[in-house]
């Protein structure tokens, strides 16, 4: 695997910097191979993960399960190529089971993700039904928790 | 009333750990980096953590047998004979102690007759030479040398072998020389403690951090398995210090010796940390190897510094310390350690607190994150400039 990736799948924030400083690389063999990943579409962005309160976030979200009709040819592809490309819509999965897809929306509003949802993603042709599921609340996002303090653990500075 | 004349001599007349004194000094600095500690960075993980909630929730708060629980013990016969390809039977070759190092002072303690010669590598774990004069034997210690990258050699057996050695106690990988073994290695020692009758006691706690190379346990060479007394224990691969969990594997009439000894003073080892050692056997190995593959990257990382630097260092083959030679500054270990720590705030351990012959060269733990050895190299690389420039 491309060291560089590895690196970043180690989760940690380094730097390219850093990056280069641990990888025995110069810095900008780093950024070629950062480029490199984002050209072959194995690295797609960055995105942070962030905890803020709900008036910082001032955003609802929302997993739909919608239920499509298949296509003869393209199979599930095409529609939910075509729903993943709405703004409100942050990921879409195919799912085994008694829906087809999952999709997970974001909006300013309660309201706002409703109108999406029954203007826009209920109206699409192929689509037989939604069910959507607003979050409450969130206690673990993308690997690091949310909720209760972080406790430092405590180790001795020197031990044998 | 001077309370100290009352102390056992042998007691009385054991050196303080260099460790401590060091510790003395770091504990009251702030913001210090520390290279000194010798454990995992990581907390141990989750479901073995859970493992231990669950047991205590299930009521598993009474004694177990004196040699641990048999599930245990079964989980260990499968996992060192798939591991180390020596086979123990649980219900009579396998202890649970509390780490370590309580099975190595069993070891000693059930072996050890007054005045019998115990040999062991230098550098070296702390507590090796002070736990065989606990047990009232003669510590015969043995060197191993950079130019070697710490492996110990059948040459420096030889060297320091004399009439009356009984044991020969391994710590491969080592604490805290990061140097092992291969295969070719360990059967020229295996060859010379048949030769000279000894009773191997092989700590290998940082086996599973190999990074280069097959581990070779001694046990599993043809004839050693019935003079050796394997040890064994979770804090390193699994992260679990604090749990305080190892055993021994050996012959049943050693194992039966040490258990006497176990349970006269230990009883058993917490049930709690024996629930949660069984999960991290059963379905810990794959959260094991990602922190393996962690700590080899950061190896690589932290001794290509300390060679840029001029810190010439070998490449430790086991465990996460690197031991680089600080000879070239012009200082002793102990100076260098303490003016780094007071100018630059980074904290190594000094080798001789690892034994005499770690003179001329520091310990450096690499168990920690990237950002912290970046900023740790950078300054002890300052620091060998300003010392360079002083000269």
């Amino acid at each position: 695997m491309n060291p560089v990736l590895k690196l970043l799948l180690e989760g940690g924030s380094l730097n390219t910097a850093q990056m280069a400083q641990v990888l025995n690389l110069s810095e900008a063999e780093v950024n070629r191979q950062l480029d490199d990943l984002k050209k072959q579409r194995v690295l797609l962005g960055w995105s942070p993960v962030l905890n803020l309160s709900d008036e910082e976030a001032g955003t609802v979200r929302a997993v739909i399960e919608v239920r499509i009709t298949p296509e003869r040819g393209g199979g599930f592809n095409r529609l939910a190529e075509r729903i993943s490309r709405f703004d409100e819509v942050e990921s879409c999965y195919l799912m085994s089971g008694g829906y087809d897809l999952l999709v997970f929306v974001n909006g300013a509003s309660l309201q706002r993700v409703a109108a999406f949802v029954s203007e826009k993603l209920s109206t699409v042709e192929g689509v037989l039904s939604t069910a959507t599921h607003f979050m409450l609340r969130s206690y673990k996002e993308h690997g690091f928790l949310l909720e209760g303090k972080v406790e430092e653990t405590e180790r001795l500075k020197v031990a044998p | 009333m001077d309370s100290s004349r009352h102390i056992a001599k042998h007691v009385a007349n054991l050196p303080k750990s260099g460790i401590r004194d060091f510790f003395e000094i770091v504990s009251k600095m702030k913001d210090v980096i520390s290279l000194g500690i010798g454990e995992p960075d990581f907390d141990t993980p989750w479901h073995i953590r859970e493992a231990g909630i669950y047991a205590l929730e299930k009521g598993k708060t009474h004694y177990t047998s004196n040699l641990g629980l048999i599930e245990l013990r079964r989980a260990i016969g499968k996992y060192v004979e798939k591991n180390y390809s020596v086979s123990y039977a649980p219900e009579n070759e396998v202890i649970i102690t509390v780490g370590v190092s309580e099975a190595l002072d069993l070891a000693c303690r059930a072996l050890i007759n007054p005045g019998d010669k115990v040999m062991f590598h230098q550098p070296c774990y702390v507590s090796y030479s002070p736990s065989i004069t606990l047990a009232h034997g003669i510590a015969v210690p043995v060197p191993t040398f950079a130019k070697d990258n710490f492996a110990l050699t059948v040459e420096a057996l030889r060297a320091a072998w004399q009439p009356g050695c009984k044991l020969l106690m391994l710590n491969l990988p080592c604490n805290p020389t990061g140097g092992t073994c291969d295969r070719a290695q360990i059967e020229a020692i295996a060859k010379f403690a048949v030769e000279k009758d000894l009773i191997v006691l092989s700590d290998e706690i940082y086996s599973e951090l190999t990074f280069e190379g097959v581990h070779t346990s001694i046990a599993s060479i043809l004839g050693m398995k019935e003079r050796t007394i394997f040890l064994h224990g979770f804090s390193k691969a699994f992260a679990m210090t604090g749990w305080r969990i190892g055993y021994a594997c050996g012959p049943a009439a050693l194992i039966e010796a040490m258990m006497k000894v176990h349970q006269y003073s230990m009883l058993c080892a917490s049930i709690i940390s024996q629930e949660a050692a069984i999960e991290a056997l059963v379905r810990g190995e794959d959260g094991m190897k990602k922190m393996r593959d962690q700590y080899h990257r950061r190896r690589d990382f932290i001794v290509r510094r300390f060679n840029e630097i001029g810190l010439k260092c070998h490449l430790p083959r086991g465990s996460f310390y690197a031991f680089p030679d600080i000879s070239k500054t012009g200082l002793n270990e102990k100076d260098f350690a303490v003016g780094l720590l007071q100018t630059e705030k980074v904290a190594m351990v000094p080798g001789t607190a690892f034994g005499e012959n770690g003179n001329g060269f520091c310990r450096a733990c690499f168990a920690t994150s990237y950002e912290q050895l970046i900023e740790a190299s950078n300054r002890i690389e300052r620091h060998v400039q300003s010392l360079a420039a002083k000269k």
